[in-house]
């Protein structure tokens, strides 16, 4: 039988059913993983259950991520009892302070994401280690703990939908612009309950960076996973990030899908996603005139060394406008030396950007960037929905680096080639 | 089984997303009242004051998008809500408020006839909403056996705890 490569990997890790298509199966996970929102419910839940030890110490990740450094008290007492708990359980990847980053950014760095994988995790952007040609997706806290106690969960085979990029991609168009695209044509339930396979001569030439951007926002489809082949390129990333022994691993030629969509992008300008869902999708140019107050790049979705790369080779030599408060966040501490060690934050400082630590902060209007009463911000984020960094009334603008800098610049939405 | 309920329906459109069900930045408890204090505070923070126990939130296409955080099913719970009723639901909500014992279901032609402040009921034994404001009744499909299982053992906590004590015995 010829599977899709979500089949084959969850095949791979059944320990009862059959991983067919709309069938339940249950499987091994390689790791779960939880953050300074998600932890503590699990941490409730885990012990509600009666577990008094977890099914593999090396295999759980708890990550301090999102209200962190600790905007309040309120906080910091929920990391502190993640803290404690990794400590009894013995946890060993426990992150925190100076070895912390953005999440879904630093697992793959370490390593400890990589092809094959089944990976769960207690935030809905777990999904972008698909990137790397590993199922994973994000669950609840509750589903979460059960796979921290019997290192298994259960999972409905979803429905797999083959999305081919092909054509030319113009200039200051990236891995952001193509997922927009996606998510614009298919709609936020495109992909409910499905997982996307990506492929197609874009996606070949595409970085793996660019890859992890595309398969961060499945989610904002709807989608379980958003899963790539697991190539060349793949393998030379692991290499480079603690995973020496990766294999490679595709979908079967001629496996069925339940739909295909292919986008050819040949013209296509850089894209932007207006409030207040991510589908609502349109060219750069056709956002002109919208003035913004905050400019955001980081996060899980575009926080990488080429992200920050294409922000700096915007900025260089231009000022941000006096109306806007240019926020960029490194989302990891590996990511954050290297950015100093190129020169960008020369850059980003000469420009008059704030540069901060790795933190999730004003992505869900956590802090280190929150919106007032009628503020409009232009983000690398992946949601725009009403609220989302701040105010009721305040409005988030979705979009990829260059677009965010050169916007930062204007004080206006533009196309970086408009500066 | 899920016991009879009967309530209010509170009416809203498609995509409710998770930030508007509960803002992210009231996500520093994990305590039901505390949360169902927020219930709905991204849509209209004036929204809980008008919800009584045994209340029934009726939605349209792909309710509870967006984050995984199990504190949106919480906050739910937390407000008095006892079910939801929506065309379809965004899936890791649909998993989460499953876990949480939340009662999700997906009827599209009630979603449709039902109006905002009608007075439900639901029989979750027999398959049955019926709108008592208007007299119609409408039937739902039984839950899928796998998760009748889940239910059996009194939610996930139940279902793990479970495996563990026939692991330890």
């Amino acid at each position: 039988m010829r599977r899709t490569l979500t089949e084959k990997l969850l095949a791979a890790h059944a320990v009862s059913g059959e991983a067919k298509t709309g069938s339940i199966v249950q499987c091994r996970v390689d790791l779960a993983l939880a953050n300074d929102i998600t932890a503590p419910l699990a941490i409730k839940s885990f012990r509600a259950m009666g577990a008094t030890k977890v099914f593999d110490k090396n295999k759980i990740a708890l990550v301090m991520d999102h209200f962190t450094p600790n905007r309040d008290i309120a906080s910091a007492e929920q990391v502190r009892g993640v803290r404690e708990f990794a400590k009894e359980m013995g946890i060993v990847h426990y992150y925190e302070g100076g070895d912390c980053g953005v999440e879904h950014a630093l697992l793959p760095e370490l390593g400890l994401v990589g092809p094959g994988d089944v990976v769960v995790g207690a935030d809905s952007h777990t999904c972008t280690y698909g990137a790397l040609g590993a199922f994973a997706t994000g669950m609840g806290s509750t589903d979460v703990a059960g796979a921290m106690v019997l290192g298994e969960t259960w999972f409905k085979v979803p429905d797999a939908i083959h999305v081919t990029i092909t054509g030319a991609m113009g200039p200051w168009v990236g891995g952001k612009d193509l997922i927009l695209q996606v998510i614009g044509e298919i709609g936020v339930a495109g992909a409910r309950y499905c997982v996307m396979e990506f492929d197609g001569p874009v996606i070949e030439d595409l970085s793996i960076e660019g890859r992890m951007t595309m398969a961060n926002m499945a989610i904002e489809a709807g989608g379980k996973a958003g899963l790539f082949a697991a190539d060349d390129k793949t393998l030379a990333y692991c290499a480079a990030h603690n995973r020496p022994n990766a294999e490679k691993i595709a979908a079967d030629q001629g496996a069925e899908y339940q739909r295909e969509v292919t986008i050819d992008v040949t013209g296509m300008s850089p894209r932007v996603a207006v409030p207040h869902l991510p589908e609502n999708v349109k060219g750069v140019e056709e956002c002109k005139g919208t003035t913004i107050q905050q400019a955001v790049i980081g996060s899980c979705t575009n926080g990488r060394i080429e992200d920050l790369r294409e922000a700096a080779a915007v900025l260089g030599g231009r000022k941000v406008s006096k109306n806007v408060r240019a926020i960029i966040l490194p989302a990891t501490p590996a990511i954050w030396k290297q950015a100093m060690d190129e020169g960008l934050f020369t850059v980003f400082m000469d420009a008059g950007c704030v540069v901060g630590p790795p933190t999730c902060g004003p992505c869900l209007g956590g802090h280190m960037g929150i919106l007032g009463k009628g503020e409009r911000a232009i983000s690398t984020t992946n949601r725009n929905f009403k609220g989302r960094m701040g105010h009721l009334e305040s409005e988030v603008y979705l979009a990829g680096p260059a677009v965010a800098a050169a916007s930062a610049v204007a004080g206006e939405i533009v196309h970086p080639d408009a500066l | 089984m899920t016991a009879p309920i009967r309530g209010t329906a509170h009416t809203m459109g498609h995509h409710i997303d998770t930030d508007a069900i509960i803002p992210a930045t009231y996500l520093v408890s994990t305590d039901p009242i505390e949360l169902g204090k927020y219930c709905m505070a991204g849509m209209d923070p004036d929204w809980v004051n008008h919800v009584e126990e045994g209340d029934i939130i009726v939605a349209g296409e792909n309710f509870g998008c967006g984050s995984s955080r199990e504190h949106a099913p919480i906050a739910i719970i937390g407000a008095g809500v006892k079910a939801v009723i929506a065309k379809s639901f965004a899936r890791i909500f649909y998993r989460n408020a499953f876990n949480m014992g939340l009662l999700l279901l997906e009827v599209g032609d009630a979603v449709d006839k039902i109006s905002q402040g009608d007075t439900l009921s639901i029989d979750p034994a027999a398959g049955t909403i019926t709108d008592e404001t208007t007299g119609e009744s409408f039937k739902f499909a039984p839950v899928p056996p796998f998760m009748q299982e889940i239910l059996n053992k009194g939610g996930l906590v139940g279902y793990v705890s479970d495996r563990l004590e026939s692991q330890a015995g």
